[in-house]
C-alpha cells in the first residue's frame, strides 16, 4: 500500500516557523542572527506601496475576468510580500525568468499590468520587451523557465559580468517557480547545471501550498529548501509573507551570484489565498481553516502596523496609496476593454525570423479568403 | 437492470472509465489533480472516492515522470490511463512516449506489452492561454509502436475509452475538449459498440465525402447540413481511428463520390489530412474527380486566443474547400 497523505499543509514540510522572519504578523521587527536588515522608513513605504497596489491588479484582473474580459486569470493573493521583497532586492541589470503569476515583480520591472492583461486576454502571449525590463516572458509549461535562468546565468558568467567586483555590473538571475513545479525534471536539471557551473542564478520557489488541488506533500517529504543541499548549494526558507526577510534573503543570495559564489535555492513559504486560477474551485479540495488561518498571517497588514506604530507614515501616505491604487484600477479597467485584437495576418509574419515563401503564400491565401467576404457584404 | 442514461461527453467519459476499474482491478488512473478534484475537466470527478487512492493516483507535478512509472506499472501487470491535463503538457513525457512507451513491445521481442492508454484534451475553441488547445495527433500517429484515436461524441466516448483500456497495445486517448460539456446523447451500456478500430460514416451523402475527426465531426456535420441547403449532398466520415487508419469505409465512400476533403485543427503541414489524401489517391486515382483537398490549422503556432476564430477551421472554411473542390 502506498503512503496516503492523510494530513493537511505543513505538517509534513518540517518545522514552519523554521524560516528566516524579520517581521512578525503581528507588525513586530524581530532580528536574525544572519540576515540584519535596518530598511528606512522610505523603503518600508515604498514595500508597502507595491504591495498595495500589486494586490489592486489582482483584484481588478479578476474582476475583469469575472465580467467576461479576460479568459482566465492567475491570482496572486496572499504572495504579495514573496514578490515584492524578492523584486526590490535586484539591481537594474539582474535578469528575472517569471512563471505566469509574478505579477508583482512584473510591477516592480516596470512592466504596465495592462500588458499582463493582454495575455491573460487572449491578445498577445505577452507584449512587453524582456529585454527592456531584464523580466522575461510569462512562462507556463512548469518548470521550463528555471533552465532558461541558468542557460542565461552562463551567458552572463560568459560576458564576464560576475565576479568583477564592480556592483554596476556583475549581474543574478532569478528564476521563479512554484512547489508543484519543483517534481518537473527540467527544474531539478537546473538544479544540477546550475551547481555544475556554479552560475549566478538564484532559484525563488514560491512555497504558496498548492499545485492546483495537490498539497505540498505529494511533491516533497521534505522542506523544498533542503533539497538544494542534495545539489550541492545552500538552500533557505523565508517567511514569505513577510516582505522585509524575503528581501534580506534575496539581497544575501543575489549578492553571492554576482560575487561568482555560484546558485542559493530559497523557499519562501506562503499560501496561495486564493484559486489556483478564476477557473479553479479550491472549496472541492481544501479546508476554508487553512485559508483563515493564513489570513492573519497577511503580508500587508503586518507592514502597515510596522508604518503606524513608529510613526514612519501618517494617515495622508495611506490615503494616497488608496488614491494610487484606485487611479490604477481605472487605468486596467479602460485599458483591459481597449485592448486591441491581434491581426488575423500578423501572425504568419512572426514564426520565423527569415519568414518562408511557403508561409507567405499562406497569409496571401488567408487575406484573399477574408478580403472574400467583405465582398461579399 | 441497465437502463439508457443521458450524458455530456465528459460524463460518458466518466462512466466508461469507471465501467473498466469495475471490469478490471488492473486498471489504474494516473495524472495530476484527478483524485480530490476529479481532474481540471472532472473526467474522473467522484473516482478516487469510490476506488481509493492507489487506484487514482494524483502524482506529483510531472509528466515524464507519470508516463516514466506509467511503464513500469505496465510492467508489473498493471493498465495505467494516464490523464494529460493539456495537449501543450505532454510534451515532457514526449520522451517516454515515443521512445519507451511505443517501443517496448517491440525492443522484448513481443514479450512485454504496454496497455497504456495516455488520454490527452485536446484541441482548441475554449479561449484558453497558450498551451492549451493544441492538437498533436500527428506527432503520435507517426511514431510507430503507437495506436491514435479520437472521440467525437458522448456514445463514442464511452465505449471507445473502455475499448482502448481492454487494448494490450498503447493507445493516445485524443479528447474533444470543447465538446466536453456540450450536447448530450443517449448511452445504453448493453449496447454493442463498433470496433475501436474502425471509422464511421456519420451521414450520408452523394457528392463528396467529409472525412474529420474528434472536434471538427461536429463542424462537419452542421457543414453537411448547410450544404445540403443549397442541394449538395455530403457524406461525412468520423475517421475515430487515426493510427491505424480504417480505410474502408473511407474509399467506398470516395469511390461513390468521387470528391474528398479532409479537415482537422491541427495544421496542415504534414497533419493527418496528408497521410489520408496520399492514401485516397493511391487507393481510388481513378474515382476521383479532383485533388483531396484539406482544411485545417494554419501552420503556425496556436494562436492567442482572441484569434482563435480564424486559426481553427470552421464551417466557412470547410464549405469554401467544398466550393473549390465541387467546381474542379
Ligand atoms: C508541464 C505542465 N504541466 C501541467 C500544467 C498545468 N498546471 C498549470 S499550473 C499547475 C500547478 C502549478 O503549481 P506550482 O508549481 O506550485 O505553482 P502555483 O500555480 O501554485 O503558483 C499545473 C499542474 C502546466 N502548466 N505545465
Amino acid at each position: 500500500m502506498s503512503q496516503h497523505l492523510e494530513t493537511g499543509p505543513e505538517t509534513l514540510g518540517g518545522d514552519p516557523t523554521d524560516y528566516v522572519q524579520l517581521l512578525t504578523p503581528e507588525g513586530v521587527r524581530v532580528e536574525h542572527p544572519d540576515y540584519s536588515l535596518d530598511p528606512s522608513p522610505e523603503l518600508l513605504r515604498c514595500f508597502y506601496r507595491d504591495m498595495t497596489l500589486t494586490r489592486r491588479i489582482d483584484v481588478e484582473a479578476t474582476a475583469l475576468q469575472r465580467h467576461g474580459e479576460l479568459g482566465i486569470w492567475a491570482q496572486l493573493l496572499g504572495q504579495e510580500a514573496a514578490q515584492i521583497g524578492a523584486a526590490r532586492a535586484l539591481a537594474p541589470q539582474d535578469f528575472v525568468f517569471p512563471t505566469y503569476r509574478e505579477h508583482g515583480v512584473a510591477w516592480v520591472r516596470g512592466v504596465d499590468p495592462l500588458k499582463l492583461l493582454g495575455l491573460f486576454r487572449g491578445s498577445d502571449q505577452g507584449s512587453w520587451d524582456p529585454a527592456e525590463h531584464n523580466f522575461g516572458l510569462y512562462t507556463i509549461v512548469i518548470g521550463a523557465q528555471t533552465l532558461h535562468a541558468t542557460g542565461y546565468a552562463m551567458g552572463m558568467q560568459r560576458d564576464g559580468v560576475v565576479g568583477t567586483g564592480d556592483p554596476q555590473r556583475d549581474t543574478a538571475v532569478v528564476a521563479h517557480f512554484g512547489d508543484g513545479a519543483s517534481s518537473q525534471g527540467d527544474v531539478n536539471e537546473a538544479f544540477v547545471f546550475a551547481a555544475s557551473y556554479q552560475a549566478p542564478v538564484v532559484f525563488f520557489c514560491q512555497n504558496n501550498q498548492w499545485a492546483i488541488s495537490e498539497p505540498i506533500e505529494r511533491q516533497s517529504r521534505i522542506p523544498l529548501y533542503h533539497r538544494a543541499e542534495g545539489f550541492g548549494f545552500p538552500g533557505v526558507r523565508v517567511d514569505g509573507n513577510d516582505v522585509l526577510a524575503t528581501y534580506a534573503v534575496m539581497k544575501q543570495a543575489l549578492q553571492r551570484a554576482r560575487e561568482g559564489g555560484g546558485p542559493t535555492l530559497i523557499e519562501a513559504y506562503t499560501y496561495r489565498m486564493g484559486a489556483h486560477t478564476t477557473t479553479d474551485d479550491p472549496t472541492r479540495y481544501r479546508l476554508d481553516d487553512d485559508v483563515q488561518r493564513w489570513k492573519l498571517k497577511d503580508p500587508i497588514a503586518r507592514v502597515e502596523v510596522l508604518l503606524r506604530r513608529n510613526g514612519y507614515a501618517d494617515d495622508e501616505f495611506f490615503a494616497r496609496v488608496q488614491q494610487e491604487a484606485d487611479g490604477l484600477g481605472a487605468h486596467l479597467r479602460e485599458g483591459c476593454r481597449a485592448l486591441p485584437d491581434p491581426s488575423p495576418l500578423a501572425g504568419f509574419d512572426r514564426v520565423y525570423a527569415e519568414q518562408t515563401e511557403e508561409l507567405a503564400a499562406q497569409r496571401d491565401e488567408y487575406a484573399g479568403y477574408l478580403a472574400s467576404f467583405e465582398g461579399a457584404n | 437492470m441497465a437502463t439508457t442514461t443521458k450524458m455530456t461527453l465528459a460524463k460518458a467519459l466518466n462512466a466508461g472509465l469507471r465501467r473498466a476499474m469495475e471490469d478490471d482491478p488492473k486498471v489504474l488512473l494516473m495524472g495530476e489533480d484527478i483524485g480530490r478534484l476529479g481532474g481540471v475537466f472532472r473526467i474522473t470527478d467522484g473516482l478516487q472516492k469510490d476506488f481509493g487512492e492507489d487506484r487514482v493516483i494524483d502524482t506529483p507535478l510531472a509528466e515524464s515522470g507519470i508516463l516514466g512509472t506509467a511503464v513500469g506499472l505496465a510492467l508489473a501487470g498493471y493498465r495505467p490511463v494516464v490523464e494529460i491535463q493539456f495537449d501543450g503538457f505532454v510534451y515532457p513525457a514526449y520522451d517516454q512516449i515515443v521512445s519507451q512507451v511505443a517501443k517496448m513491445h517491440y525492443r522484448s521481442g513481443g514479450r512485454a506489452a504496454m496497455p497504456v492508454v495516455v488520454r490527452i484534451p485536446f484541441g482548441g475553441g475554449i479561449g484558453a492561454v497558450e498551451h492549451h488547445s493544441e492538437s498533436p495527433e500527428a506527432q503520435f500517429a507517426h511514431t510507430p509502436g503507437l495506436k491514435v484515436v479520437a472521440c467525437s461524441n458522448p456514445v463514442d466516448a464511452y465505449w471507445m475509452i473502455q475499448q482502448a483500456i481492454a487494448s494490450p497495445d498503447p493507445v493516445i486517448f485524443l479528447e474533444p475538449k470543447r465538446l466536453y460539456h456540450s450536447a448530450k446523447a443517449d448511452i445504453d451500456p448493453e449496447a454493442t459498440p463498433p470496433p475501436l478500430w474502425s471509422s464511421q460514416v456519420v451521414r450520408r451523402g452523394s457528392d463528396l465525402t467529409l472525412l474529420c475527426y474528434g472536434p471538427m465531426v461536429s463542424t462537419c456535420l452542421r457543414a453537411a447540413e448547410a450544404a445540403a441547403g443549397e442541394g449538395r449532398s455530403i457524406e461525412v466520415v468520423d475517421l475515430r481511428t487515426l493510427s491505424p487508419l480504417d480505410l474502408g469505409p473511407v474509399t467506398d465512400s470516395v469511390r461513390r463520390t468521387g470528391r474528398a476533403v479532409v479537415a482537422h485543427e491541427a495544421h496542415v503541414n504534414l497533419g493527418m489530412g496528408a497521410e489520408v489524401a496520399a492514401r485516397i489517391t493511391q487507393e481510388c486515382f481513378y474515382s476521383l474527380e479532383a485533388p483531396v483537398l484539406r482544411v485545417g490549422g494554419f501552420d503556425t503556432p496556436y494562436p492567442p486566443a482572441r484569434m482563435e476564430e480564424h486559426f481553427l477551421p470552421d464551417l466557412d472554411r470547410v464549405l469554401e474547400a467544398v466550393d473549390r473542390v465541387m467546381e474542379y
